[in-house]
């Protein structure tokens, strides 16, 4: 090719500009992995470290095992597994629809006055220090009742999760494009028929997503179990008396002067894990092969 | 078998500006009435104005009359539900329902109104998609295919055939080919015309050429006035409306 | 103004159909020059001259079908394309006339001269004014101008009979010139034909104007727009 002194030809860019806007890039490339590098870092230590402390005291027993007294070895924290599962059950039950009930009307209806006063509150109440919410439901509900029990656990949790799915549900419905719902109205379907059956529907994943955070979030709150479930000993599974939940327990081995008892909370924090990223692995699965279908 | 629909005097707003002026217009039974003009010029507001689809915009307003077959569909106690059952619309993106398979989609409209009778059904969606010349192209995958992996022009013919499902007697189209390709386009053309057999079609559309094509009457508007509506041979041959000859002609700046 | 590639396409139209027009009406009266001056040489100008003619008439047919083809014209447009392609086919066979004309006036050069009551610049005159006129009518697209051309025909009729009888008596008073009669008789009938031309380039006029088809049905019926 001639030479054409008065036109850049492609080789002449290859001067100093590029390559320092090479250098560039590479450096921005190598700063973001760092950054994810460090932000897995924490997670992936605590993670090793919970399963080196942990798997020793992991074995049969401790799954099904209650408690030993104060002084004996051995025993588990099978009570506190399937109470924590009892009390996340409950949380779930009050939260979820409340959530999704709420996520909808601030779709449907968000120009309202009315319709903001209840984000507002959402955002409060998703600031609210846990603890504060497990005194209220002290007051509310154990009060009342007189005595600690798994119900209260169950209302003080589900309450903390009524924030998140709320948000996270409105956020999804009103990503759904708005063809969607006048291709159903068009159709002669009323309007409540297709925010549940037709919107609700195609924001099914996302919903999903708001609630398992919702859970993943609560399923490791400890605070407010201390005022309403209070932690048993024993087999609990009555709802109208005190309950073992998994980070009640942890907590109690946790600050007690005996080995075994530490060892065993290592591997009940392991276990806690173990079955929040199960269950929201679980979810996620059935809701890939579409078996989770929501309203038809 | 399709009914006439009349327009009488309508007038629609968005809040406060009006964007209809005193609209009248007959709509044949069987036969395609297209509607012609210049972006903004309000033949997608009121389209939707015939089948009670502007009033769910906030703040939208309507005034005048709208006769299906003779009743007023803006009477003192028609349900706007009842209404859009017996007008059907295709819009101008296609817009199955995403997480729907073809069947369900085709069901959509009968299934979320209760009904639930299995053969029916069957029979209803068969003849839906043979109606909107679908069915050859997806006969053995209705069931696992979903509406959103089709292509646009099937797309397109699947929500039509989403719409003479419910068994309407007029169906409304707003742009259905303007995201379509020509051979697509010209399916769904050929599609109209078979359609007119059973249906009112009333159609709008920014390509004057597919009204030409596919119109038996042709209505012209301006900034939400309805300036011409005659045969369409008229429009196109001779116009009686200097307006309405300088936008067929193209000569509109 | 949009569609300026039309609009190019359109004047340009307009253009060669004003030229074809000229170049016809320049081919009757050379013709008729011919007759009154019985020089053969006016005659041989004619015949030279049917060669351009044809040759507008295949250029402007050409590009009014490429503009139909590629421009999608309807109302006015369309009306005023079909209008130039019948106008074309009237002005060419008008070309013809003259041919006609102009051989009829050979011929005569060649006999003896005769005077026969027979006036022939009239008529022409006539004649030729119908297509000046409407041709007129067509540059201003003036569908009133165009009416009048409708009118003017039956006087032309008129002289044709008149001159048809006229060598009629001829022929049988005094064969001697009956072939002089024959032919100036012959050109009565084709400046009648040139006239009948010009009606029907004033009607394609009124048609693409008004949207109105006026054809057969005589001068006095008011133009009613298509049904």
């Amino acid at each position: 090719m001639p030479e054409n002194r008065s036109q850049p030809s492609l080789a002449s860019s290859r001067g100093l500009r590029y390559w320092w806007r090479l250098l560039v890039d590479r450096l921005a490339t190598v700063i973001t992995v760092l950054c994810a590098i460090l932000v897995l870092t924490p997670l992936v230590a605590i993670f090793a470290y919970l399963v080196y402390r942990g798997v020793g005291a992991l074995n049969w027993a401790f799954l099904t095992q209650t408690p030993k007294p104060v002084g004996e070895l051995g025993g588990g924290m099978a009570n506190a597994m399937v109470g924590s599962a009892i009390i996340l059950g409950i949380a779930s039950l009050i939260g979820v629809p409340l959530g999704i009930g709420s996520g909808i009307f601030l779709a449907e209806h968000g120009n309202h006055r009315f319709a903001q006063l209840v984000r507002f509150t959402a955002d409060v109440l998703n600031g609210v220090p846990s603890i504060v919410t497990g005194i209220a439901v002290y007051s509310l509900v154990v009060l009342q009742q007189k005595h600690f029990s798994g119900f209260a656990g169950g209302v003080a949790l589900g309450i903390m999760m009524v924030p998140t799915i709320t948000r996270t549900t409105e956020e999804m419905l009103l990503m759904v494009p708005n063809v969607v719902r006048e291709a159903s109205l068009g159709l002669g379907i009323p309007r409540w028929r297709t925010t549940i059956s037709v919107v609700l529907r195609t924001a099914t994943s996302g919903v999903i997503t708001g609630i398992m955070l919702a859970f993943a979030r609560v399923a490791g709150e400890t605070a407010p179990l201390l005022f309403t479930a209070f932690g048993n000993q024993f087999w609990s599974l009555k709802l109208n008396q005190p309950m073992a939940a998994l980070p009640l327990q942890i907590y109690v081995y946790a600050i007690s002067p005996f080995d075994d008892w530490h060892r065993q909370a290592w591997a009940g924090a392991l276990v806690l894990i173990l079955l929040i990223v199960g269950a929201v692995a679980a979810v996620r699965v059935a809701t890939s092969r579409g078996m989770v279908r929501g309203a038809a | 078998m399709g009914v006439g629909m009349e327009a009488r005097d309508l007038n629609a707003w968005f809040g406060p500006a009006q964007v209809l002026h005193g609209i009248s217009m007959d709509m044949a039974a069987n036969q395609v009435t297209a509607i012609i003009g210049p972006s903004g010029c309000g033949k997608s507001t009121f389209i939707r104005c015939l089948n009670r689809l502007h009033e769910t915009v906030p703040g939208a307003r309507v005034e005048g009359k709208v006769k299906v077959g003779g009743s007023d569909i803006y009477g003192r106690s028609v349900p706007a539900v009842e209404v859009r059952r017996r007008v059907g619309m295709v819009f101008q993106k296609p817009n199955p329902f995403p997480t729907m398979s073809i069947y369900d989609n085709v069901a959509a409209g009968l299934k979320l109104n209760g009904f639930r009778n299995r053969r029916e059904l069957d029979q209803i969606v068969e003849r839906s998609l043979c109606q909107a010349a679908l069915w050859d192209e997806v006969k053995d995958q209705v069931k696992k295919k979903s509406g959103a992996s089709l292509s646009g022009g099937q797309q397109q013919r699947l929500c039509i055939a989403r719409a003479l499902a419910v068994a309407p007697e007029v169906l409304l189209m707003d742009e259905p080919c303007s995201a379509l390709d020509p051979i697509s386009t010209s399916k769904i053309e050929e599609l109209v015309f078979e359609l007119k057999k059973d249906y009112t079609v009333v159609i709008v559309t920014h390509n004057m050429q597919q009204a030409s094509r596919v119109a038996d009457f042709t209505g012209f508007f301006l900034l939400g006035y309805m300036v011409e509506f005659d045969r369409t041979e008229r429009v196109f041959t001779n116009p009686a409306d200097k307006r309405t000859e300088d936008y067929v002609t193209g000569r509109f700046g | 103004m949009t569609r300026t590639r039309f609009q190019l396409g359109l004047d340009e139209l307009k253009e060669k159909l004003l030229r074809m027009g000229g170049l016809a009406e320049q081919a009757v009266d050379r013709a008729i020059e011919a007759y009154s001056s019985r020089d053969p040489e006016a005659s041989e100008k004619v015949f030279r001259g049917e060669q351009s003619i044809n040759m507008v008439e295949r250029e402007i047919d050409e590009l009014a079908l490429d503009l139909l083809a590629m421009q999608q014209p309807v109302a006015v447009d369309l009306r005023f394309i079909l209008a130039v392609i019948k106008v074309n086919a009237d002005l060419e066979r008008v070309g013809d006339q003259a041919v006609n004309i102009a051989e009829r006036a050979r011929d005569l050069a060649g006999l003896p001269a005769v005077e026969l009551p027979a006036d022939i610049p009239r008529m022409a005159a006539t004649a030729t004014g119908m297509v000046r006129q409407a041709l007129e009518a067509f540059i201003r697209a003036d569908a009133d101008l165009a009416q009048q051309v409708l009118g003017s025909d039956n006087s032309v009729d008129r002289m044709k009979r008149e001159i048809e009888a006229a060598m009629m008596a001829q022929m049988k008073q005094s064969p001697a010139s009956a072939r002089q009669a024959l032919d100036t008789l012959l050109i009565a009938r084709n400046l009648e034909r040139v006239a009948d031309h010009g009606t029907n380039i004033a009607e394609d006029v009124i048609f693409w104007v008004r949207g109105a088809d006026v054809r057969h049905l005589g001068p006095g019926t008011p133009a009613t727009p298509l049904p």
